[in-house]
């Protein structure tokens, strides 16, 4: 009997890490490479959820292809800011990059709230996905199932492509030493746009998925900021294993907590941060 | 100028300014509107403001001629801090004759003795504080309170042969006033409460604190979140985990099944009992009326619940005012008014105001969910008449 209830939270921890995990890779990609300390990375996660749910209630869109055109979306409007408005301030001062993504952030909230009103965006899941799995030992929710399952494709997919293509190649060189790679010939202006589309295209696909575990709201891309930037900074700055360790503590944590302890519960996992970056400052996976 | 030229001058103009239309009973009524239109209880908001806006379209031509109604509506984003600084601006900067309004007890509770300081008086169309009419001589509240609801939801769950509840409830005062009502109504008829968690608000996931009532195997739960999103929330991680399926029966207040989220939450509602002040599926000839002039306004995008009711009948409490006194109101002449009201022709039955407590007192519906041609309803299968606070009446005020 404790073995099922272990098994459901742990399970359910596990999910909202994959949904932590693919919004906030990108994020630690992007900050260890170009040095740019992007606050604004949740509007990405946000705008996915937005296009796929308003895509799914408005336009009976099913939903895969809602949240592929949801990624997509975002991936391709990601390439023009990225180029118009965060180019101007790489390796500039850390202050002028909070202003320009923190402005962002709130420029984000209210546009969505003009546009879709201040309401939470419904998701109508279909039947399929609405209560419970039973898995050989025990039973889980089913929408959790999904999550794990993609998260865990999408994971194995994006690792490969990082190890073995030649896109991934150029960028762990150019995260491990930019002027290397500039003078080896990688074109790091056009890997940065690239690059940061995947980023952002990811958090859309995250956004999407965990719509009903992180909901929908003009506040979210504020809202959420912090559990993002713990990804990541227990992660570690520019590689993509240490997030997926740390969304997983980060998630299960979370879950468990909220399970032992229900009125503190979120607040541990703060605690449980401070812990792991008074003795790792770095993070897990980062560099020293 | 001759003498007479400037007499008849100053007669004219005297004429011209006694008979012109802006001094003959010109009367604007101001009501400053403080709702939560963002933050997490923003769609509970957007159905109180249509109930309160249907009531003055549909009613502005019984305004007492020469009578203008003003509504200053402001945004508290669902902080107290907020709403306090907004009830501050309306009171000393817009001059406002009333304050009406507020979701949320804690917003509720910090504008409370600003009224009392700035003797203006405050229509509680929502917040269910049960303590929040004794903060100020001047506020008065027309929604309903948790105790109300969750006293008789309490003993209607020991009469069912319940021997153990656990209670997990939303971590702010609704939440606790809701927790305390219904300990106390389910131990009053001889249950015990097994477990009590509170749960942080704005939760969006609820699955590992309904996997804690799931472990407990209560025979009853009593689950409580402030309405709207939070209640489809918590019913899908109860469909989820299967706790129906675990043996376990669910019940609580109106606020876990509203009428406009049932549709979303589905079948997985069927058979659940709440008690509340008011379900769509009500057949009296008022609410029949009341649904038919929100068909008109907002047709099928929204659908009515008791939010919208409440702020309905705030609203047809202030336009009593403004009628019996042509708008020309002093703050202790409205109270008194305000402190006898009562509202035969409410879409929930009749209501009026306990003068002692300045407190609603309502008919209280116990409800079922039950389907009725293929769409769901909360069907009233026992009414217990004219409630008064429970609270109250066990806390009487020194």
């Amino acid at each position: 009997m404790a073995f099922s209830a272990g098994l459901s939270v742990v399970f359910h921890g596990v999910a909202f890490a994959m949904v932590l995990y693919l919004i906030s890779v990108g994020l630690s990609v992007t900050m260890g490479m170009m040095g740019f300390v992007n606050l604004a990375h949740g509007v990405f996660a946000m705008a996915g959820g937005y296009v796929m749910t308003s895509l799914m209630n408005r336009y009976g869109v099913p939903l895969p292809l809602a949240l592929g055109a949801a990624a997509a979306a975002v991936a391709l409007a990601s390439l023009p800011i990225e180029r118009l408005l965060y180019r101007w301030l790489y390796g500039g001062d850390e202050l002028d990059q909070v202003l320009l993504t923190m402005g962002l952030v709130f420029m984000s909230g209210a546009t969505a709230q003009y546009l879709c009103g201040a309401l939470q965006q419904p998701l109508r899941l279909p039947p399929g996905l609405n209560g419970g799995l039973h898995l050989g030992f025990g039973e889980v929710p089913a929408y959790d199932a999904l999550l794990i399952a993609s998260g865990a494709a999408l994971v194995t997919v994006l690792w490969l492509g990082i190890e073995r293509s030649r896109f991934g190649a150029k960028i762990r060189a150019a995260v491990d030493n930019l002027r290397m790679a500039q003078s080896v010939g990688i074109d790091t202006s056009r890997l940065f746009g690239l690059t940061f589309a995947l980023g952002s295209g990811l958090a859309a696909l995250g956004g999407g998925l965990g719509a009903s575990l992180i909901t929908i709201t003009p506040g979210y891309a504020l809202d959420n900021l912090v559990y993002f930037l713990i990804v990541v900074a227990i992660g570690g700055l520019g590689n993509i294993r240490g997030p997926f360790l740390a969304a997983l503590l980060v998630g299960v944590a979370d879950s468990t907590c909220k399970y032992l302890v229900p009125q503190f519960g979120a607040f541990l996992i703060y605690a449980m941060t401070m812990a792991i970056l008074l003795w790792r400052p770095r993070g897990l996976f980062g560099r020293a | 100028m001759s003498r007479a030229l400037f007499g008849s001058a100053v007669a004219l103009v005297a004429a011209a300014v006694a008979l012109s239309p802006a001094t003959v009973m010109a009367q604007t009524v101001k009501i400053g509107v403080i709702n939560s239109y963002s933050g997490f209880v923003a769609q509970a908001a957007d159905e109180m403001q249509k109930g309160m806006d249907l009531y003055v379209k549909e009613h502005e031509k019984d305004l007492p001629a020469g009578v203008k109604l003003d509504l200053i509506k402001r945004d508290d984003t669902s902080k107290p801090d907020v709403g306090k600084r907004l009830a501050q601006e309306l009171i000393a900067r817009d001059h406002v004759n009333l304050l009406a309004g507020v979701i949320l007890s804690p917003v509720a509770a910090a504008v409370a003795p600003l009224t009392a300081e700035g003797r203006v008086p405050f229509v509680i169309t929502n917040a269910a504080g049960v303590a929040i009419p004794r903060l100020s001589p001047y506020v008065v509240r027309v929604s309903f309170t948790l105790w109300q609801e969750g006293y008789p939801i309490g003993k209607w769950a020991a009469q069912q042969g319940w021997k153990t509840a656990y209670t997990s409830v939303t971590d702010f005062i609704a939440g606790h006033d809701a927790e305390a009502a219904f300990t106390k109504g389910f131990t009053d008829g001889g249950g015990k409460i097994i477990g009590a968690d509170r749960f942080p608000p704005a939760n969006p996931d609820f699955t590992p604190f309904i996997q804690r009532v799931k472990d407990a195997k209560p025979d009853v739960a009593f689950l409580w979140v402030p309405a709207q999103e939070q209640a489809v929330a918590i019913m899908k991680a109860v469909k989820d985990l299967g706790l129906r399926e675990a043996g376990i029966n669910i019940t609580s207040t109106q606020d876990l099944l509203p009428d406009e989220q049932l549709p979303i939450i589905g079948d997985a509602a069927i058979g659940l009992v709440t008690s509340g002040n008011y379900s769509v599926d009500a057949k009296r000839p008022a609410n029949t009326a009341f649904l038919a002039a929100w068909k008109r306004a907002y047709g099928d995008k929204a659908i009515a619940d008791f939010f919208s009711v409440d702020g309905w009948d705030g609203m047809a409490m202030i336009f009593d005012l403004i009628k019996a006194t042509k708008g020309d109101f002093t703050t202790d002449q409205a109270m008194a008014f305000f402190k006898t009201w009562k509202g035969p022709n409410s879409p929930r039955g009749p209501i009026a105001i306990d003068p002692a407590t300045r407190d609603i007192v309502q008919n209280i519906y116990i409800r079922k969910v039950e389907k009725i041609d293929g769409k769901l309803a909360d069907v009233e299968i026992q009414t217990i008449p004219m409630v008064k606070d429970p609270w109250k009446e066990l806390n009487p005020a020194k």
